[in-house]
């Protein structure tokens, strides 16, 4: 299938199913983008992830941006990838502006939504689990940032940007 | 009037390029520009619009950006909010993308990012705890999220088919509760 098609269904679908925001999109992307497709590797993927934190803008967006230009080394990967993961919501949001008060009590679309709520804590688990990797985890001193960071995070809720600055800091001296 | 259009791309552009963090840290920034200083939306039309947003697939703040695009100017606002959310960070990303693949491969850029990575993975696992207990999650039901992860872990399950069986288990779990509760009356 032409490269340019591939990546429009594959981001129409993230944006379709992307439940639960950013981080639960994740398992969805790096499903189909690195695992699926192999448009780009599991540590590349997880440098988007870090420059999604550092720069304006939702995952979903700066990922599709990011990959369509990666995969198709030209801008109009970036344009039909970008356009693709908008448009489920543009179609989704327009129908429930307009019906607004017909959606918002329903007792199915409440009890569908329960079961779903407690499953997006499992996508994000699954996207944190199948990034400790080799490519991500090199040596012991992976584990020693990923505690640290872990702590800070957990306990201390340090600012994400500041984190990862600190961890790249690190990194630049330690690895 | 083309002035209002120009308005509603202006707000969400410079919420697009002013919010780090993404979603939720976008939401009182919005709430500000779009309550308080447009008066596009009342207060509680704002907090409901907020739950439709957060519960409809998409990113939260593109979400938002369409349902207040189209209070304020129908369906040609939703075109100019859109554009506007989406922009800045396509602008950015799209630069990043261009200039970082040529030196990605720098061994002083490379130990950064070896730093950075194992980071980005404590990022996302360490808000789990907190997000288990405020979706009502208990030791009766922990094992749904457990099993979610392994299967798309280890078994290699798209996630997309654990979603749908998620919305379609919410929909069975709550005819049975129905069920039970019409059977305790007749008896």
């Amino acid at each position: 299938m032409d490269l340019y098609v591939s990546l429009f269904i594959t981001f129409f679908k993230i944006g379709l199913f992307g439940f639960g925001g950013g981080y639960a999109m994740l398992s969805l992307i790096q499903h189909d983008v690195v695992e699926v497709h192999n448009w780009i590797s599991m540590s590349d993927f997880t440098d988007i992830v870090a420059i999604s934190q550092t720069t304006p803008g939702p995952i979903a967006f700066n990922s599709a941006t990011y990959i369509g230009y990666t995969a198709t080394q030209s801008i109009w990967g970036s344009v039909i990838c970008t356009v693709a993961v908008s448009l489920p919501s543009l179609v989704i949001m327009i129908t429930i502006s307009r019906f607004f008060f017909m959606f918002r009590d329903n007792k199915y679309v409440v009890a569908a939504m329960s079961g779903l709520k407690m499953v997006v804590v499992g996508l994000i688990g699954a996207a944190a689990l199948l990034l400790i990797n080799k490519e991500n985890f090199a040596d012991y001193k992976s584990y020693i940032i990923f505690g640290v960071a872990f702590i800070l995070t957990f306990k201390y809720k340090i600012d994400p940007i500041l984190l990862i600055v600190l961890a790249g800091i690190a990194g630049y001296f330690l690895c | 009037m083309t002035n209002k259009y120009w308005q509603i791309f202006n707000t969400f552009f410079k919420i697009g390029a002013f919010t780090l963090g993404g979603g939720y840290a976008m939401i009182p920034l919005i709430q500000k520009e779009v309550v308080d200083k447009r008066k596009w939306l009342e207060e509680n039309e704002f907090v409901e619009m907020l739950a439709i947003a957060q519960s409809s697939p998409g990113p939260i703040a593109l979400n938002t950006a369409i349902f207040v695009g189209y209070k304020a100017g129908g369906i040609k606002g939703v075109w100019f909010s859109s554009l506007g959310t989406i922009l800045p960070s396509f602008i950015i990303i799209l630069a990043v993308a261009m200039i970082f693949t040529d030196f990605k491969d720098n061994p002083g850029v490379e130990r950064v990012f070896r730093g950075i990575r194992p980071a980005v993975v404590a990022l996302i696992a360490a808000p789990l705890w907190k997000m288990g207990k405020s979706v009502g999650i208990t030791y009766k039901t922990v094992c749904i999220p457990f099993v979610a992860a392994l299967l798309i872990w280890l078994v290699g399950v798209s996630p997309v088919i654990i979603i749908i069986a998620a919305l379609i288990g919410g929909l069975i779990w709550k005819e049975i509760q129905t069920r039970k509760i019409l059977k305790n009356k007749n008896l």
